[in-house]
C-alpha cells in the first residue's frame, strides 16, 4: 500500500476498532492511539518528503499514485502530495489528535461520537491527497457531512437549527461547487481527446475564456462558502455555537482551510484568466469579510461568537491573499491557513474548557477567573496574543507575508484594499483585549467559581500541543514558509504563463 | 575584521529571554527571592557586557578612519518574503545602539535591585520578575535591531511587555483598563509604522538599516521621484514610521496611554514608561535620521513640530496634575517632545548635526534622572500609601535618602548647572534656536515650566506640614537606597561626558562649545521656575488657589488635560462602538442571516403550499396524468402546425 492512503486508512481502521467497543473509557483511548499513530506518521512522512526534495527530487507532487476507478469518465484515485498540502495535512493530524483530547469527557454515545469524528477527519486527510477533482469532492462531502449529526446529536443550544443551516448553506455550496467542477471537466481537452479530473493535468492546458468567466465565480463562491466569503458567513457563528467542543475545532481549525485551499488551488489555479477579471469583486467582499468580521467580535459576549467572527476576519485574510496573485501572497494564504488553523483549534479547546467548568459562555457572567485557572486563562491570553498577531506566534508570520506580498501590487484598488485589511488587525486587539479583561480579570465575579478547578492532564496535553505548535512556527518559521514557497514554483509559473 | 570580537553581545539579549524563560516557565514552583535573583542576576551580566562592548566599541574598534562605523557582529536569516525582502535577526552596534545598551541595562539593572524591596511580599513576584526579563529582552532586541522589520518584531514585543506589567495587579479594574489602552492606542500607531515599512520596502527593496541610511547610495531616489497627494511617496512613508515612533513615545495626540500606564507598579513606570521604552520612538528617528534627513526633510518638519508642541502641552497639563506619578508622566512626554524637537531640527553632518547629539544626549541624562525620579516617588508612595500629592507633606524628615536624591533628579531635569539635564537641554536650546526661533523660545518657556511642576512637586511633598499618616513614614530599604544612590550619582556625572565626541549624525567625532546666551538664558528661567513654586508652596498660603481662580478656563482645561481622553472615549464609544460594531452585529445577524432565513423560510412555505398535489389518491394521478397528456398533445399540434 503507498504511503499517501495510509493517511485514510489508519482512521479508518481506528473507526473499525472503536465499533468494537461501547465503554468510553476504551473508546477514547483507542481514538488517542488512533490518532497519534496518524500524527507520527505524518510526521515520518514529512521526513521522508524532506529527504527527497534534498535528494532533488523536484516532481511537483511526491508519493504519487494513480489508479483509474471507472475508466469511462476517466476517474481516477489519483494522490500526490507537495510542501502546500503537506503542511495542511500536518494541520489536521494536530488538531484531531487535539480534539480527541478535548473530547476526553464525552461519555454520552461516546462510540458514535468518536467514529463520526474520526470520519470526518478521514475526508479532510482525503482531500488533500486527492488530485482528481472527483474523488476530492467525493472526500469533501465525507467530511462536511458527519458534521450534521455531530452537531445535532452532541450540540448545544438551538442544536438542530444550527446543524440544519450549516449543512443547507454547505449543501447549497456543494451544489455550485459540483457544477463548476463538471464544467471544468468537460472543457479539459478542448483540442480533442480524453476528457480528465487531474488537476494537474488541467492547470498545464488553457481553458477557454468563455468557460473559464463561466465556471470561476462558481466554483470560487462554491468553495468561499466553506471559508466563509462575506455574505455567506452566517453558518459559521451559529454553527459553531452549537458544535461540541472538537467538532468546533476541528472545523474552524480544518474544515474551512478546505474552502481556502479550493478556492487557491482549484478555482484561480485552474482558471487564471476569469480570476483575474473577477478579482476585484471578490476583493471587495474578502476586505469586507476581514473588517466587518472583526467589527462584529466586538459587539459579541459569547465567547463561541467572537471567535467565529474573528474566524470570518481571519479567512477573508486568507481569500485576500488568493486574489493577489503573487508568489508571496499565495505562500502566505496557505502559512495563514495553517496559523488560524491551529489558533482557532486552541481557541475554541480552551472555550470548551471553560464553559465545561463555569457552565456559560456569556463573558459577562465570568469575571476574575485568571485567578481561578491560572493555567487554562494564561492559555487564553496566550492564543489572544496569537491571534492578534504577536511576533512570535504564528500569525504574525502569516499576516505580514501575505501584507508583504500584496504590497508588491502596486495597482491602487489593490493598496487601498490592502489597508484596509491591515487595519484589521488592530480591530482584533480590540475584541481579544476586551474579551480578556471581562472574563479573566478584574475581581472574581461569582464566588461559586472559587472552587473551579484548572486545568486536567487531558487539557493540558491537548492545550501545550497546540501552543508548542504554534510558538514553534512563530519562532522558526523559515522552513515552513521556504518549503510553502518553493513549492508554489511550477504551479505559479504555469498560472503566469497562462 | 572587528566584528568577531563583538560576537559575544549576542548573548546580551540571549540571558534575558532564557531568565525569562526559566522563570516564566517554572513561576510559581520558584520560591519568590529565587527568581527575583535569577532574573536580577541575568541583568547585571548582560549589564557588564554591554559596558564590556561599549568600553570596546568608543575607545577602540569603533573608530576606524576618523569616523565612528557600524559593525554588524551577527546576522540570522529569520523569515524570507522575496530574495531581497528578507526578515533577518542581527545584532547592530553603532554609537547610538552601544549608548542605549549602556542605557536600557543599566536602568534595568537598578529597577530589578530596587524591586526587592519594593515588591516585597506581592503576590505574583515570580510573574513580576519574569515580565522584567521578557521586557528587558525585548527592549535590548529593539535597540540592536539590524532592520526594521527586526524593529518591528521587537518593538510588538516591548508593547505586550509594557501590556503585561501595567496590568500586572489584574484584580484591579482600573490597572486592566490602563492596560488595555495602552495597548490598542500603540498598536494604533504601530499600524502607520508597519505600514510605512511595507511603503519604504517596497520601493528601496530592502529592510536594512545600513543599505537604507547610506548617504549617496541613491537607494532613496525612487522612492523620493514618486509622489503622491503632493508628497514624495518617501515622506509619506516616514511620516507613517513616525506614527508608530509618536505612539510609543506617547506624542500628542497619541500620548493619552502614558498617563493611564502608571497604574503599574512604580519601577515598571522607571524602566519601561520613563527610561527605556517610551524613548523607542526617538530611538527610531534617530536610526532612520540620514533617510529623514535626507530624503524626507519635509517629514523631519513634522517631527520637529510634534515635538516641540508636545513638549509644550504636556508641561502645561503637568503643573496641575496632583498625583505625584501622573506629574512625573506629563514631564515623560514633555520631555520626549524635546527630544523629537531636536531630531526635528536637526541636519545631516557633524556640527550641523547638532540637534542629533543634543536629542541622544538628553536620551541618556533624562533616562537616569527621570528613572531616578520615579523610582523616588516610589519609596514615597511606599512610605505613605497613597499616590496623591494632598496625603504628603514634611518627608524630608522623614525620608533622608530620598529626599535628597529626589532633590539632586529635580534639580538636574530643571536644568540647574553642573547637573546633567543641563548640558542636554543648553544643546537642545542652541539646535532649536539655529532652526526656527519659535522652537527656541517655546522650548525656553518649557523649561521654566518643568523647573515650576518639578518644584511644585518637591515642595508638597517634602516640605510643609506633616498629614496624618497610617504609620511613620520609612525611608527606603537598603536595596531601593542602592538603586536610588547610584542614578543620583550619575544624574550627577552623565552631563560631563564629552557627548559629541562619540555620537553625531554622521558619525564624526567633533567638539561642541557651552552656548552661553542660551545657558543663561535658561538657567534663568528655571531659576524664576523654581522661585515661583517656593513662593506659591513653601509659605503657608492661598496663592495657587487664587491664581488658579483668576484663571478658571486654562486651569479647568490643564487640569482636565485638555479633554484629550474625552475625545477618545467619545470616538471609541459613540463612534466605533455604537456607530459600527453594534450596527454591523446587528446587521449581521438581521439582514445577512435574515436573507439566509428567509429563502429557508420562503422554500418552506413553496412546499407547504404544493404539498397537497403530493396526495397519494390515484385518481388524481390519473386526472392529472389525462389533462398534461391532452395538454402537451394540444401544444405539439399547435408547434408542429
Amino acid at each position: 500500500m503507498d504511503r499517501l492512503s495510509l493517511l485514510v486508512w489508519v482512521p479508518v481502521i481506528t473507526m473499525i476498532v472503536i465499533s468494537f467497543f461501547k465503554d468510553p473509557k476504551k473508546v477514547r483511548l483507542i481514538a488517542a492511539a488512533g490518532m497519534a499513530v496518524q500524527l507520527v506518521q505524518i510526521i515520518l512522512l514529512m521526513l521522508a518528503f524532506f529527504a527527497e526534495r534534498q535528494a532533488g527530487n523536484d516532481a511537483e507532487m511526491l508519493f504519487f499514485k494513480d489508479i483509474a476507478w471507472y475508466s469511462n469518465l476517466n476517474i481516477h484515485y489519483t494522490v500526490g502530495i507537495d510542501g502546500i498540502s503537506l503542511s495542511l495535512i500536518l494541520l489536521t493530524g494536530i488538531v484531531i489528535f487535539t480534539g480527541v483530547f478535548a473530547s476526553w469527557e464525552i461519555t454520552d454515545r461516546a462510540q458514535e461520537f468518536f467514529i463520526t469524528l474520526i470520519l470526518l477527519a478521514t475526508g479532510v486527510f482525503g482531500f488533500f491527497i486527492s488530485l482528481d477533482l472527483f474523488t476530492m469532492f467525493l472526500f469533501y462531502e465525507l467530511a462536511v457531512i458527519p458534521m450534521y449529526l455531530l452537531i445535532g446529536i452532541w450540540g448545544s443550544g438551538p442544536k438542530e437549527y444550527s446543524a440544519m443551516k450549516l449543512t443547507l448553506m454547505l449543501m447549497g455550496a456543494s451544489a455550485l461547487l459540483l457544477v463548476g467542477l463538471l464544467g471544468i471537466y468537460f472543457n479539459s481537452a478542448p483540442d480533442g481527446g480524453p476528457l480528465t479530473f487531474n488537476y494537474i493535468e488541467i492547470s498545464k492546458i488553457h481553458l477557454p475564456e468563455a468557460v473559464q468567466y463561466f465556471f470561476f465565480p462558481l466554483t470560487f463562491v462554491g468553495f468561499g462558502v466553506l471559508a466563509a466569503l462575506y455574505p455567506f458567513h452566517t453558518w459559521s457563528p451559529d454553527g459553531h455555537a452549537s458544535a461540541p467542543t472538537a467538532v468546533s475545532m476541528l472545523h474552524a481549525g480544518v474544515l474551512m482551510k478546505l474552502g481556502g485551499y479550493g478556492a487557491l488551488r482549484i478555482a484561480v489555479m485552474l482558471m487564471p484568466q476569469a480570476a483575474h477579471e473577477m478579482a476585484w469583486i471578490f476583493i471587495i467582499l474578502a476586505t469586507i469579510g476581514a473588517v466587518y468580521g472583526a467589527l462584529g467580535a466586538i459587539a459579541q459576549k459569547d465567547l463561541k461568537y467572537i471567535n467565529a467572527y474573528s474566524s470570518v476576519s481571519h479567512l477573508g485574510l486568507i481569500l485576500f491573499a488568493t486574489l493577489i496573485f503573487n508568489q508571496v501572497a499565495f505562500e502566505g494564504a496557505v502559512l495563514q491557513m495553517i496559523s488560524h488553523g491551529l489558533i482557532t483549534a486552541l481557541f475554541f479547546a480552551l472555550i470548551g474548557m471553560i464553559y465545561s467548568r463555569t457552565h456559560t459562555r456569556n463573558i459577562y457572567e465570568m469575571g476574575g477567573i485568571m485567578k481561578v485557572m491560572p493555567v487554562l486563562g494564561t492559555a487564553y491570553m496566550v492564543a489572544g496574543f496569537a491571534s492578534l498577531g504577536l511576533p512570535g506566534f504564528s500569525a504574525f508570520v502569516a499576516e505580514m507575508t501575505i501584507f508583504v506580498g500584496s504590497f508588491q501590487n502596486s495597482a491602487l484598488f489593490v493598496r487601498v484594499a490592502t489597508i484596509l485589511v491591515i487595519s484589521s488587525i488592530v480591530i482584533t486587539a480590540v475584541y481579544i483585549l476586551r474579551a480578556a479583561a471581562i472574563m479573566l480579570y478584574g475581581p472574581l465575579r461569582k464566588q461559586e467559581f472559587e472552587l473551579l478547578p484548572d486545568a486536567r492532564w487531558y487539557d493540558k496535553v491537548a492545550v501545550f500541543i497546540l501552543i508548542g505548535a504554534i510558538a514553534g512556527m512563530g519562532m522558526f518559521p523559515n522552513w515552513l514558509a521556504e518549503m510553502i514557497y518553493t513549492d508554489f514554483t511550477p504551479m505559479f509559473n504555469r498560472f503566469i504563463a497562462n | 575584521m572587528h566584528t568577531d570580537m563583538f560576537s559575544y553581545t549576542v548573548w546580551i539579549p540571549l540571558i534575558l529571554l532564557a531568565a525569562f524563560l526559566l522563570v516564566g516557565l517554572l513561576s510559581d514552583k520558584l520560591k519568590p527571592l529565587v527568581a527575583g535573583l535569577i532574573s536580577t542576576a541575568a541583568i547585571l551580566l548582560a549589564a557588564v557586557l554591554a559596558y564590556s562592548a561599549a568600553a570596546g566599541y568608543f575607545f577602540g574598534a569603533g573608530l576606524q578612519d576618523g569616523h565612528y562605523t557600524t559593525l554588524i557582529p551577527f546576522e540570522q536569516l529569520w523569515l524570507r518574503f522575496t530574495d531581497t525582502l528578507v526578515i533577518k535577526m542581527g545584532i547592530l552596534l553603532d554609537p547610538i545602539s552601544v549608548m542605549m545598551l549602556v542605557v536600557v541595562t543599566t536602568v534595568s539593572a537598578m529597577v530589578h535591585i530596587y524591586s526587592f524591596g519594593y515588591m516585597k511580599g506581592e503576590k505574583g513576584f515570580q510573574r513580576y520578575y519574569a515580565f522584567l526579563s521578557l521586557f528587558s529582552f525585548s527592549m535590548l532586541g529593539l535597540v540592536m535591531a539590524t532592520n526594521l522589520f527586526q524593529m518591528y518584531i521587537f518593538w510588538e514585543l516591548v508593547g505586550v511587555s509594557s501590556y503585561l506589567l501595567i496590568g500586572f495587579y489584574y484584580q484591579r479594574p482600573s490597572a486592566v483598563a490602563a492596560s488595555k489602552k495602552a495597548f490598542i492606542v500603540t498598536r494604533f500607531a504601530d499600524l502607520g509604522f508597519l505600514i510605512g515599512i511595507l511603503l519604504l520596502s517596497y520601493y528601496t527593496r530592502t529592510f536594512d538599516f545600513m543599505t537604507l541610511t547610506q548617504p549617496n547610495s541613491g537607494i532613496l531616489s525612487s522612492a523620493a521621484g514618486v509622489s503622491f497627494m503632493g508628497a514624495s511617496v518617501l515622506t509619506w512613508a516616514l511620516v507613517l514610521i513616525f506614527m508608530g515612533g509618536a505612539g510609543k513615545s506617547a506624542m500628542f495626540p497619541l500620548h493619552i496611554w502614558l498617563p493611564d500606564a502608571m497604574e503599574g507598579p512604580t519601577p515598571v513606570s522607571a524602566l519601561i514608561h520613563a527610561a527605556t521604552m517610551v524613548v523607542a520612538g526617538v530611538y527610531l528617528v534617530a536610526r532612520l535620521f540620514a533617510v529623514y534627513a535626507l530624503g524626507a526633510p519635509a517629514a523631519l518638519e513634522v517631527v520637529a513640530f510634534i515635538g516641540a508642541f508636545t513638549s509644550l502641552f504636556a508641561a502645561i497639563i503637568a503643573i496641575t496634575q496632583t498625583d505625584i506619578k501622573r506629574v512625573l508622566a506629563y514631564s515623560t512626554i514633555s520631555q520626549i517632545g524635546y527630544m523629537m524637537l531636536a531630531l526635528g531640527v536637526s541636519g545631516y553632518g557633524s556640527e550641523a548635526g547638532l540637534g542629533y547629539t543634543a536629542s541622544m544626549f538628553h536620551l541618556f541624562t533624562h533616562a537616569m534622572f527621570k528613572a531616578l525620579l520615579f523610582l523616588g516617588a516610589g519609596a514615597v508612595i511606599h512610605a505613605v500609601h497613597s499616590n496623591e500629592m494632598t496625603d504628603m507633606g514634611g518627608l524630608r524628615k522623614h525620608l533622608p535618602i530620598t529626599h535628597f536624591t529626589f532633590l539632586i533628579a529635580a534639580l538636574a531635569i530643571s536644568g540647574i548647572p553642573p547637573l546633567a539635564g543641563f548640558f542636554s537641554k543648553d544643546e537642545i536650546l542652541a539646535a532649536a534656536h539655529g532652526h526656527y526661533p519659535l522652537y527656541f523660545w517655546s522650548g525656553w518657556f518649557v523649561a521654566g515650566l518643568t523647573a515650576f511642576y518639578m518644584f511644585r512637586l518637591y515642595f508638597r511633598v517634602f516640605w510643609g506640614e506633616d498629614r496624618q499618616y497610617e504609620h511613620k513614614p520609612h525611608d527606603a530599604p537598603p536595596s531601593m537606597a542602592i538603586a536610588l544612590i547610584f542614578l543620583a550619582l550619575a544624574s550627577v556625572v552623565v552631563g560631563f561626558i564629552p557627548f559629541s565626541h562619540y555620537v553625531s549624525a554622521n558619525g564624526e567625532p567633533y567638539t561642541t562649545h557651552m552656548h552661553w546666551q542660551v545657558a543663561a538664558l535658561s538657567v534663568a528661567i528655571a531659576v524664576a521656575g523654581i522661585g515661583l513654586a517656593a513662593w506659591m508652596y513653601l509659605r503657608p498660603g492661598t496663592v495657587a488657589d487664587r491664581l488658579a481662580a483668576a484663571m478658571p478656563g486654562l486651569y479647568k482645561w490643564s487640569k482636565n488635560k485638555f479633554y484629550i481622553d474625552e475625545i477618545y472615549l467619545w470616538v471609541t464609544r459613540t463612534l466605533i462602538f455604537k456607530g459600527l460594531a453594534w450596527p454591523i452585529a446587528w446587521f449581521d445577524r438581521h439582514v445577512v442571516d435574515g436573507t439566509m432565513n428567509g429563502m429557508a423560510w420562503a422554500t418552506a412555505q413553496v412546499s407547504e403550499k404544493i404539498k397537497g398535489l403530493q396526495s397519494g389518491q390515484l385518481q388524481q394521478y390519473a386526472y392529472a396524468m389525462v389533462l398534461g397528456a391532452v395538454a402537451f398533445l394540444l401544444l405539439l399540434l399547435y408547434w408542429g402546425a
